[in-house]
């Protein structure tokens, strides 16, 4: 592997200018694609031209529709949302139109879209309609999504998604766009629905998503001093899901945290838990434990922000906690079949 | 036009004798639109139509069995029994679907169109929409996207005066076609009880866009003769009057066109009973390939949802 390291935002750029130039019927959209101030879409225009990178109005709902109606023409679309919450305008065009198009068209429709939703999650300060993780809508809409924890990942899993003839979305996480990383030089395609051990342990196993991959190696490097030895295990790819992954994961410690920056009701990390209790109940040395965000807009006031996302200080305490579990003295309750 | 009233009025009996299952939004009395506007496009045009789509997709070179097949739910359905009657699509006519969300198609139009002009193809977008679509967001949007970017898109406005029952004049203030001046694009209103009128005036705009001058938009005033939708009848409405819609019905645009045919001895009473008797046809013999068309296997549910699927994707209610 290359020794070249490259910020997330890089990464994506790169996959971006590759795969745009691999394919001419790539086009990219949304609001000040042209300026990128973030870099993620730097030299696009030079490299495309303004026909195939477009600035469009502030009209999240037109130009969503936009993309469905040129990827059913011929197009592969790639379309940037700047902040996540932006996506709730575009609601009935992303869930009942691109979502379903398909299905009720029998078929017939091929919709190859990828919509990148940057700056995903809280950042500090940012309040309320600038912090979301809107995941779980987007699951519930069945839009196959990926949220990368790493540069490396982040390119892999774009270039998957760009390549997909479904659509995709792909959630840049707020938290994880500072990060270097090795990434090849040349393209490489991670495929969806494969998660990834990214640190092998034997006692605990962490389910962590985007950024709280990094908070999850941290803490598992904290704990080793403790002599708690923690797997963590990132899906990566959030639908497909990799169940087969997350189940051996699991079993491979018999105990499991996730950790999930999304809503606690009916969040990702509520259907992991319905997952696991379904498929690996036999292994479970403890309850299955989630640390969450809580169900709650995202206040403005840093101790209140801080007080509602899941933090490393709940990481460890609850890997502890179950780590001292001890399933001798505490017989999980037997239900005669 | 023919076909699409006597398709409809077919239809509207078998949802009443519950054989076709929910509800259809028929297209009697504004046939001449749909037939006017399709009239003067080409095969590789496109469309992307309403919850009253049936004329459209008809207009367009809809076969009536497949629709018929697609009423019944069954897999020879344009969409394989997975859309129903506000769904209807097919790809390689130009249809990008009827759609059950007022205004909704009018973007995906634009994209289309973007595609035809990025690959330097003649070709045109058609988004029909009601004027229940002119106060929705998505629409004006549209209208922005296709002026800014010059695309060869033809707005088509269908101004049947009612949302359901809310009367335009309670809702908009000025007439539709009004509105596109603002976004710098030509509008105008015509007579949508006269095929011909919607033809002419479908035909400039159409020419005009395939030739790079960019969209239009296009208000015709036409009525339905029926309710909102088939079951609208079992209901006490009465935000029409009776008068009214005798007026409308006075203008019908089926047997107008027919009378100007045979005054201008285009043609004769007895062709246009033939028409009318190979419309009959067409139809007794769409029902029966309908009927006949299998009905979709249960394991089959979730066929089609991606184009690409994964292991346990889509995910079934039931793990046995």
């Amino acid at each position: 592997m290359t020794q070249r390291r490259l910020r997330y935002l890089q990464a994506m750029n790169e996959a971006y200018l590759q795969e745009m130039t691999r394919d001419p019927d790539t086009i990219i959209l949304g609001e000040d694609i042209r300026g990128g101030i973030r870099g993620e879409t730097k030299g696009l225009l030079e490299a495309f031209g303004p026909e195939r990178v477009l600035d469009t109005p502030i009209s999240e709902a037109g130009f969503v529709g936009f993309a469905t109606g040129a990827a059913m023409a011929g197009l592969r679309p790639l379309v940037q949302f700047q902040v996540p919450s932006l996506i709730y305008v575009a609601f009935d065009q992303l869930v009942n139109q691109a979502a379903k198009l398909r299905l009720m068209m029998g078929g017939q429709a091929k919709i190859p879209v990828t919509y990148t939703i940057m700056v995903a999650g809280a950042r500090g300060g940012v309040a309320g309609q600038h912090s979301d993780n809107p995941y779980p809508y987007l699951l519930h809409a069945g839009f196959k999504l990926v949220c990368p924890s790493t540069p490396y990942d982040a390119k892999g899993l774009l270039t998957s998604a760009i390549r997909e003839d479904d659509p995709v979305v792909f959630m840049a996480p707020a938290m994880a766009l500072a990060q270097r990383g090795p990434v090849p030089e040349e393209p490489y395609a991670i495929p969806l629905g494969v998660g990834e051990i990214k640190r092998r342990g034997t006692d605990v196993t962490v389910v962590a998503v985007g950024h709280l991959v990094p908070e999850a190696l941290a803490a598992a490097e904290q704990l080793r001093e403790e002599g708690i030895d923690v797997q963590v295990w990132d899906p990566r790819s959030l639908l497909p899901l990799d169940k087969e992954g997350l189940c051996a994961a699991v079993r491979d410690t018999g105990r499991v945290v996730i950790y999930d920056d999304s809503a606690r009701t009916c969040g990702f990390a509520a259907e992991l838990s319905a997952i696991l209790a379904e498929r690996v109940h036999d292994v479970l040395k403890a309850p299955i434990k989630r640390i969450t965000r809580a169900d709650t807009p995202m206040p403005y006031s840093s101790p209140l922000e801080k007080a509602v996302l899941p933090t490393p200080h709940q990481l460890t305490e609850a890997i502890r906690t179950l780590y001292a579990h001890n399933p001798s003295t505490h017989r999980r309750p037997h239900v005669e079949a | 036009m023919r076909l699409i009233r006597r398709f409809e009025e077919r239809v509207a009996e078998l949802v009443d004798a519950n054989e076709i299952a929910g509800i259809c939004h028929e297209y009697v009395g504004q046939e001449a639109v749909a037939v006017g506007v399709c009239a003067a496009l080409a095969q590789d045009d496109i469309i992307t139509s309403t919850h009253r789509g049936h004329g459209h997709i008809i207009a367009k070179g809809g076969e009536v069995k497949f629709m018929l097949a697609e009423l019944f739910g069954r897999t020879g359905g344009y969409n394989r029994g997975r859309g129903g009657s506000m769904h209807i699509a097919d790809l390689g006519l130009g249809i990008f679907g009827a759609n059950g969300i007022v205004g909704a198609g009018a973007p995906m139009a634009c994209g289309a169109a973007y595609r035809f002009k990025l690959a330097g193809q003649k070709r045109v977008a058609v988004p029909f929409f009601g004027d229940g679509a002119i106060n929705q967001g998505v629409l004006h949007e549209a209208l922005n996207l296709g002026a800014i970017w010059h695309l060869p898109v033809v707005y088509i406005c269908e101004n049947n005066m009612y949302a359901i029952t809310t009367p335009l004049r309670e809702v908009t203030k000025r007439p539709p076609h009004e509105r596109a001046r603002a976004y710098g694009m030509e509008g105008s209103v015509a007579d949508g009880m006269d095929v011909q009128a919607v033809y002419e005036a479908a035909l400039h705009a159409v020419q005009a866009a395939r030739d790079g001058l960019g969209p239009s938009f296009l208000e015709f005033e036409t009525y339905r003769y029926v309710g909102h939708y088939t079951a609208e009848k079992l209901m006490k409405t009465s935000y029409r009057t009776d008068a009214e819609i005798e007026t409308w019905r006075l203008r019908d645009p089926i047997q107008r066109w027919g009378r100007r045919l045979v005054d201008a001895a285009c043609a004769s009473e007895a062709d246009l009973e033939r028409i009318h008797q190979s419309v009959e046809e067409e139809l007794d013999d769409a029902f029966v390939f309908a009927t006949q068309s299998p009905l979709p296997d249960a394991r089959t549910a979730l066929d089609h949802v991606y184009h690409t699927t994964y292991a346990g994707l889509p995910a079934p209610g039931y793990e046995p």
